[in-house]
């Protein structure tokens, strides 16, 4: 049987760009690029490799990468298709404006009940809020195992086992589908999308949501349903030219001194 | 009706995955083969597993299903941080595997283009010699027919061969005399002459200006023998046939110029904007702000050159002069911009670890490959109706 995978993924704000906030504390969308999370492509690779690997033993499986997020948000979605995932989802409403994590996941969560899982891939965080929790509560919402932060990935007879690389240790996990897992930046490169992977990208569906579609409340979503909230944010102060140590015997001691002083040995 | 000169969005992502394959894996990587003057198979490896080497190949053949203006795109970003890799892509695209392609039977396209597409195999195509490389219908390599054994044995040299002796090259198109013509000229055929095939031998490396990266070597036969069945298209079709590669190779080419014209303006730029002195950026200076004008004005009408022969060749129109007018240009501003490049690094633009070094050496075999400047001059004139 087909196996279904569920990627979620996120726009974000490009790292390299002048990144801001806007007037009410959130991400100014407007003022920069966005592309798909580079620690999201990980995702994408690994439900490919799962896909691909499958399909050598005469298995398949079918993989839709799902966004919540801005009009813009189509380009990851379409990245991720070139890449060589099945489908996209799409959930965009304007009441999601401001959403945290918490209402985050559970968008996410109706959406993917909406599509049919059995596995559910996500990246270790994002590269904007990088909070890194949306897997783990997602999990809890949709009431399923979770493998979180793996960075090796395989499915095998109903379930889904992973390693988890610790500071003291190295876990072995696994779970019975359906499930959640999430994959790290050690997982493997993902892969750059070929020509005709964005030629067929083109023609493959993409579903738009909104809120009303899943049955979600607004009041639950957007930044008044928003557990969370930015009180103040202020641009970083411009880095000062440092601290130039001469070496004339005595270069060693300094280093040392100035380490010590900021507490880093 | 609209007129716009801009990429449709595909190709315009196509041209963002490989901006940013070159950023991430060749720029942190090329230096060191270049400095050691390796080949770098991992690369090409990625390069190959991304589909670069099939952009303009139907899928039918393990290809992209793309066409050349995509490949012009791709060098072009490749160039733009190293030519090593692009050329080593624009070889055995346009001049590996596009010869089988044109002009091969169902047998050899089957047998070789899935591998050529995928990049596991380089092809190169052998037409320059010792004795003769603008006038190359002069070829005195020769391949006689052995009516006995149905093989060509084929005897002479070919020299400056690109991709030709590497651990994955897989095959070498030369052309060789096979014959006279009725008025007594030279009948001119293409052979396809597998690696390994005994009395084939590769030379050595060259040791190189520029291009360390890349593979280029002397091809020696003596009698080498290949089925009759190798022989690429039609007998004596060989000369008619490298022309039409080479004038296709001329629009690469020039994508490939445009990429070091543009690579040398982002490090300059950067550059200009950093670097201090008399206690401001070097680029505060209108000395150096009108060089790095002059040099994006460069980047910017190459490339219009390119796309404009490229798209005429898509649509099936002539293309010739507007090849041989890309090539000739872009070439030429490669060299100024490579030269301005170092110019506005200084001391530092003089030394092998910034890129600009690289692309001041990789420049000039620009205005002398795939036909050199006073070449395409000579094409353009005779376009112009001018004759000898
Ligand atoms: C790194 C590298 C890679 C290469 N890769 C390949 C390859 O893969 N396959 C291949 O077949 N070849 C390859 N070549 C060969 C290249 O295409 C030739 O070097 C080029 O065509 C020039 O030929 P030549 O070197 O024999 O110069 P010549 O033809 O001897 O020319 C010498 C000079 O005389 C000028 N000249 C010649 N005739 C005229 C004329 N009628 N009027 C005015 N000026 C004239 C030329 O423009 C040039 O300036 C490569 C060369 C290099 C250096």
């Amino acid at each position: 049987m087909s196996l279904r995978i569920v990627v979620c993924v996120k726009y974000v704000p490009d790292a390299t760009g002048d990144r801001r906030f806007a007037e009410d504390l959130t991400t100014d969308r407007d003022a920069v690029d966005g592309l798909l999370s580079e620690l999201d492509e990980y995702a994408v690779e690994q439900a490919l490799q799962i896909a691909e690997s499958r399909q050598q033993e005469g298995d398949d499986a079918e993989i839709t990468v799902l966004t919540v997020g801005p009009e813009d948000a189509k380009d990851a979605l379409r990245k991720a298709l070139s890449m060589g995932a099945h489908k996209a989802v799409h959930v965009e409403d304007d009441a999601l404006h401001g959403t945290d994590i918490l209402g985050t996941s559970l968008v996410l969560a109706k959406a993917i009940e909406h599509v049919g899982y059995d596995l559910v891939v996500c990246g270790m965080a994002s590269t904007d809020g990088t909070a890194g929790v949306v897997p783990a509560i997602l999990a809890e919402r949709l009431s399923v195992p979770q493998v979180t932060l793996v960075s090796e990935v395989a499915v095998e007879d109903g379930k889904v086992t992973g390693r988890r690389d610790g500071d003291a240790a190295s876990e072995q996990l696994e779970a019975r589908f359906p499930a959640v897992v999430s994959v790290t930046d050690q997982s493997g490169e993902a892969r750059y999308p070929s020509f005709k992977g964005i030629m067929a990208a083109k023609k493959k569906p993409v579903e738009s949501l909104d809120l009303s579609d899943l049955g979600i409340d607004a009041a639950e979503v957007g930044l008044a349903g928003a557990w969370s909230a930015v009180n103040e944010a202020n641009e970083r102060p411009v880095r000062t030219a440092g601290t130039i140590v001469k070496d004339e015997g005595e270069g060693g001691k300094q280093l040392a001194a100035f380490l010590v002083e900021r507490k880093f040995i | 009706m609209t007129i716009d000169h801009r990429l449709p969005a595909e190709y315009e992502e196509l041209r963002r995955t490989v901006e940013e394959f070159a950023h991430d894996v060749v720029a942190p990587k090329i230096g060191e083969f270049y400095e050691h003057h390796e080949f770098p198979y991992e690369i090409v490896r990625e390069m190959g597993r991304m589909g670069l080497f099939g952009l303009p190949f139907p899928e039918e053949y393990g290809g992209m299903g793309g066409d050349y203006f995509a490949l012009c795109l791709a060098l072009e970003e490749l160039a733009r941080v190293d030519s090593s890799v692009a050329i080593t892509l624009e070889a055995g695209v346009s001049l590996g595997a596009m010869p089988i392609f044109r002009f091969g039977t169902q047998a050899q396209k089957r047998d070789w283009l899935p591998k050529l597409c995928s990049g596991e195999m380089l092809g190169a195509f052998g037409l320059t010699e010792p004795e003769c490389g603008s006038d190359a219908g002069g070829t005195r390599t020769t391949a006689r027919l052995d009516e006995e054994s149905g093989e060509w044995v084929i005897n002479g040299t070919k020299c400056f061969i690109t991709n030709s002796g590497t651990d994955i090259t897989g095959l070498v198109t030369v052309t060789a005399v096979t014959g006279r013509q009725p008025d007594g000229r030279p009948e001119i055929s293409s052979i396809i002459v597998p690696s390994g095939t005994p009395g084939f031998t590769v030379a050595p490396p060259y040791s190189k200006v520029g291009w360390n990266a890349s593979d280029t070597r002397e091809l020696a036969f003596s009698d080498c023998r290949v089925p009759s069945a190798n022989l690429l298209g039609e007998l004596g079709r060989g000369y008619a046939q490298f022309l039409r590669i080479l004038d296709e190779g001329r629009i690469a080419i020039s994508a490939l110029a445009t990429g070091l014209a543009q690579g040398c303006v982002d490090e300059s730029v950067a550059y200009a904007k950093t670097r201090q002195a008399f206690g401001k950026p070097i680029g505060a200076n209108q000395a150096i702000q009108f060089k790095l004008a002059d040099m994006e004005m460069h980047a910017h009408t190459a490339r219009l050159a390119w796309r404009d022969a490229a798209s005429r060749l898509l649509h099936g129109e002539p293309f010739k002069k507007e090849a041989a007018l890309a090539k000739l240009y872009s070439s030429q501003i490669a060299v100024t911009n490579a030269r301005e490049a170092t110019q506005i690094h200084g001391g530092y633009g003089f030394m092998n670890e910034y890129p600009v070094a690289r692309f001041w050496r990789d420049s000039k075999i620009l205005e002398i490959g795939e036909g050199t400047s006073e070449v395409q001059r000579m094409l353009i004139a005779r376009e112009l109706g001018l004759t000898a």
